[in-house]
């Protein structure tokens, strides 16, 4: 996704691994960044190209735990600073994590404009139906009826459909995963982070404190099923199609819902850049402000 | 300054001229042109205006100070008033000195028999311009059409003026260029009875190269020449004008700006790119500010550089959108969760926007933290001239720097201000920082440990103290010691220096500190308070519980000086110079 031929220098687990991460034993956010590790490290990214951005809350927590320029910002606003980001250094390879809450709720217009605007970046949502750093509260994606401590007698409030969401919101690359089936999250994770433009995986990443079990209806491991989205015989940039998709019950379809090229806001802007510049190629930055100072005689 | 009738012309020092009208008259070109030619003929000017906060129409004034010599204020009273409605007639008449001329629209106006002594003038705007335009043009031309009567009643540069003119309209289209230029002959050869022209005496600013424009634009520049090149915001009256600017002019500078989709997004971005290595800035009015205060407590955590612009208007909440205030300096200085110290700089004049945008860039790159100027509506919006600033000794050159981390890179050292590698620069070690809002180590591991709280704490605060120390004078005019001291901050500076001059002229011991540098202040002010028997901060903001204004209840907080009182005033509206002239006089008595 970057805009320069990374080298083919692969990173090793040890390399991009730092600190042991602090989340709670058998979390599924673990094979998340395993197969984090696995991916960008084949993809031979240079090492200092590599951008980790997140938000607040367990799963934000990603950056500490890779061996990699990284930024913990706050709650919610880790698009729009990954954002900053990407679009003034096109030459890095920005990655944002965070779970629902801070990706759905607090964020969600966010989404809904990194998405139209199409920034260039994988955007990696472990979604567990549940908020986790704060204790067991009801998060956007939270089924009707699951009790939580903010809804003692279960939830009421219609989950989102962020499927649906990131689709209406006009992002070019979505795809949805599950944190147990780590060959499909690997290869969902490799596309979107060569996808040019917004790339977005929905991974069901279960809450193993506060939320065990969540994802066993997509795990055939606990007796569910693991269905996957034919691309063969779609078309993958149809909205209609990928909107059909969405709305399977849960647990629906896995894989890519809809993929498409449409120029990021990273190429108009800098073209724009490029355009306005070669205007006065002769003039320095001070001579440009010099001219403008004169118009003000 | 007499102007009026029988006695032979004499030259002028000062003149203030009002023109009422509607916001779509173009009442606002005709003060900008006038303001752009005092520039150009070494005159100063300082101009006013209100906006009505509907989108056309409602009434709106726009005031023009031109002097022979230094101009400090838009001016208490109008020596001339230009009224096109009879609204704008009824409501403004009483602003025009005994004395004074009123030049009103005789195809809408009725004259008022009143008993002052003010010259009534009536000219028929709107269908003199519609003839000399040919009839076809509604009743676009009559602003300009007055710009030539009072260049002729005036004895303005009427070269110069039409120069100008053509400059701004021939862009648009030689048709538009015509009518224009006929309006502005037509108005200029009226005949006007019963008053004897008033040229002005030369002016004396003869610096070369002479520029006139408001202090939004100055802003702006003043931040392209400190060095930003990225940033982002969300429109807001009366911040937009700059957000607008920056995105059309950064490009050619080679960098961007976004709008953002809410304050939130905006200074999250420009974090983002100032931890990307640039240095980037957002911007808002009040309640915009109020949303970015969570990500301003961030930069300050995380020690990244960060220029937010706040332009003050009448507040709280959606408040007066369109009316001056300074009520947003607490705000400014505590607005954030936890102890997040931050710089605070307030420009004092539209000139001083330029400087203090480049004193932020440095600032914010050398400190690593987030700075916010307080501008406001008034000198946002006010046109002054001033000498084009020397673009040699001011420039800062954006910088982007890649060179490798050193090895275990500790990127908040608690015996050094931090520097952050930004993403792309290698690792000798290959290790990686990680930048944090979390309380961290000084290898930005987070960490809870008391004691390393308390260290970062103070070190964060340590680097205001260091920026304090070496921070230079503020500005001072006036006596040394004696019965008064002003301490002004912000856009009150004119009007604050013209009430000093006039109170030494009466023969009082009155003095004039103006900061520039709200947060830190700097060290040393409490000596100077002592120096005089009464300390007067006038300010645009309430008096508050304990009545205090904003910054007299930081001074006196940091000077435990009980002689600091309050000059408040909310209305929306600038201190005029009496104001403060006869607030001073009461404490003298
Ligand atoms: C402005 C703000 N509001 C609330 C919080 C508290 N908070 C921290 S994390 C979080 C929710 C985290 O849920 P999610 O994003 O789903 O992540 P998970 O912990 O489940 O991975 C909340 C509400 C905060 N840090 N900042
Ligand atoms: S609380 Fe849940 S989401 Fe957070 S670390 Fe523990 S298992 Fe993972």
């Amino acid at each position: 996704m970057s805009e320069t031929a990374p080298p083919a220098k692969k990173l090793t687990k040890k390399e991009l691994k730092a600190d042991h991460p602090t989340w709670c034993p058998a979390c599924g956010d673990f094979a998340v960044l395993a197969s984090f590790f696995n991916v960008v490290g084949n993809l031979g990214i240079p090492h200092e190209k590599i951008v980790c951005v997140a938000g607040i809350g367990c799963s934000s927590r990603f950056p500490y735990f890779v061996n990699a320029h990284g930024i913990h910002f706050i709650h919610g606003r880790a698009l729009p600073l990954a954002t900053g980001i990407s679009l003034s250094r096109p030459d890095l390879h920005v990655f944002v994590f965070g779970g629902d809450g801070d990706g759905y709720s607090i964020g969600g217009n966010h989404l809904t404009h990194a998405a139209r605007k199409n920034i260039n970046l994988s955007y990696v949502i472990m979604d567990n139906f549940v908020y986790g750093l704060t204790k067991n509260q009801t998060s956007p994606t939270t089924p009707i009826g699951r009790r939580s401590k903010t809804d003692p007698r279960g939830a009421i409030d219609r989950p989102i459909n962020p499927m649906a969401q990131l689709v209406s919101s006009g992002a070019t690359f979505i795809a949805r995963t599950h944190a147990a089936q780590v060959k499909h999250m690997n290869e969902m994770f490799e596309r979107a982070i060569l996808h040019p433009g917004f790339a977005v995986v929905e991974t069901l990443s279960e809450c193993t404190m506060f939320y065990p079990g969540a994802f066993d209806a997509g795990n055939p491991r606990k007796g569910g099923t693991f269905d996957l989205v034919d691309e063969s015989s779609r078309d993958m940039e149809s909205t209609a199609a990928a909107m059909e998709l969405a709305e399977e019950e849960f647990p629906g379809k896995f894989g890519v819902f809809y993929e498409t090229k449409r120029p990021t806001k990273n190429e108009l802007e800098w073209a724009w850049i490029e355009d306005a510049r070669s205007k006065t190629p002769d003039l320095s930055e001070r001579d440009l402000m010099r001219k403008r100072f004169a118009g003000m005689r | 300054m007499s102007q009026a009738s029988a006695s032979a012309p004499q030259a002028l020092r000062n003149a203030v001229i009002r023109l009422a009208g509607h916001s779509q008259d173009g009442i606002q070109s005709i003060g900008a042109f006038l303001a752009q030619l005092a520039g150009s003929t070494a005159q100063d000017v300082m101009t006013y205006m209100t906006i009505p906060s509907t989108i056309s129409g409602g009434p709106s004034i726009f005031q023009v100070h031109l002097g022979s010599g230094k101009v400090l204020h838009p001016g208490d009273e109008a020596d001339t008033l230009v009224a096109f409605y009879q609204d704008s007639y009824d409501n403004h008449l009483h602003s025009l000195r005994d004395g004074g001329i009123c030049f009103y629209d005789s195809d809408h106006v009725t004259e008022l028999k009143e008993e002052r002594d003010i010259i009534h003038i009536g000219i028929p705007f709107t269908s003199a311009s519609i003839e000399a335009i040919g009839g076809s043009a509604k009743d676009r031309g009559k602003n300009i059409f007055v710009l030539g009567t009072l260049c002729a009643v005036y004895k303005l540069d009427r070269e110069k003026l039409v120069q100008i003119i053509s400059r701004k309209f021939g862009k648009k289209s030689e048709d538009v260029l015509r009518n224009a230029l006929l309006a502005f002959d037509a108005g200029f050869a009226w005949q006007v009875h019963d008053i004897n022209h008033m040229p002005f005496a030369p002016g004396e600013n003869e610096e070369q190269n002479r520029i006139s424009t408001d202090g939004n634009t100055m802003l702006t520049l003043g931040l392209i020449a400190g060095g930003c090149r990225y940033g982002a915001g969300y429109p807001i009256t009366p911040w937009s004008s700059i957000m607008e600017t920056l995105r059309s002019e950064l490009p050619k500078y080679g960098g961007m700006f976004i709008q953002a989709e809410d304050e939130l997004a905006a200074v999250a971005l420009a974090i983002g790119a100032s931890y990307s290595g640039h240095l980037a800035i957002t911007g808002s009015s009040g309640p915009g500010l109020s949303l970015k205060s969570e990500a301003i407590g961030y930069a300050t955590m995380a020690e990244l550089p960060l220029v937010v612009v706040n332009i003050q208007r009448g507040g709280p909440s959606t408040g007066m959108p369109t009316s001056v205030e300074q009520s947003d300096l607490m705000q400014a200085i505590y607005g954030s969760h936890g102890d997040s110290p931050r710089v605070v700089l307030a420009p004092r004049d539209v000139e001083d926007c330029f400087y203090t945008a480049i004193e932020a860039c440095r600032i914010a790159r050398e400190y690593s933290t987030p700075v916010i100027i307080l501008s406001d509506q008034a000198i946002a919006t006010r046109i002054e001239a001033f000498p084009e600033p020397d673009l040699e000794k001011h420039w800062i050159e954006p910088m982007l720097d890649l060179s490798t981390c050193p090895a275990d890179c500790k990127p908040y050292p608690l015996d050094a201000i931090t520097r952050h590698a930004p993403p792309g620069c290698p690792s000798p070690d290959g290790r990686y920082p990680v930048v944090t809002g979390l309380e961290h180590d000084e290898w930005g591991h987070p960490s809870g440990n008391p004691v390393m709280h308390e260290k970062m704490t103070a070190k964060r605060r340590e680097k205001l103290v260091k920026l304090a120390n070496s921070l230079p004078a503020p500005d001072f005019f006036g006596d040394e010691q004696g019965d008064l001291l002003f301490v002004g901050w912000g856009s009150t500076f004119g009007p604050i220096k013209e009430a000093t001059e006039r109170l030494q002229d009466a023969g009082h011991r009155v003095g004039s500190l103006h900061l520039r540098h709200i947060h830190p202040l700097r060290n040393g002010l409490a000596d100077i308070f002592h120096r005089y028997t009464h300390v007067l901060v006038p300010e645009m903001n309430d008096c508050g519980i304990y009545g205090f204004g904003q910054l007299a209840s930081l001074l006196r907080s940091v000077t435990c000086n009980p002689n600091i009182q309050s000059l408040n005033k909310v209305q929306g509206l600038t201190f005029r110079v009496k104001e403060i002239e006869d607030a001073a006089l009461q404490l003298l008595r």
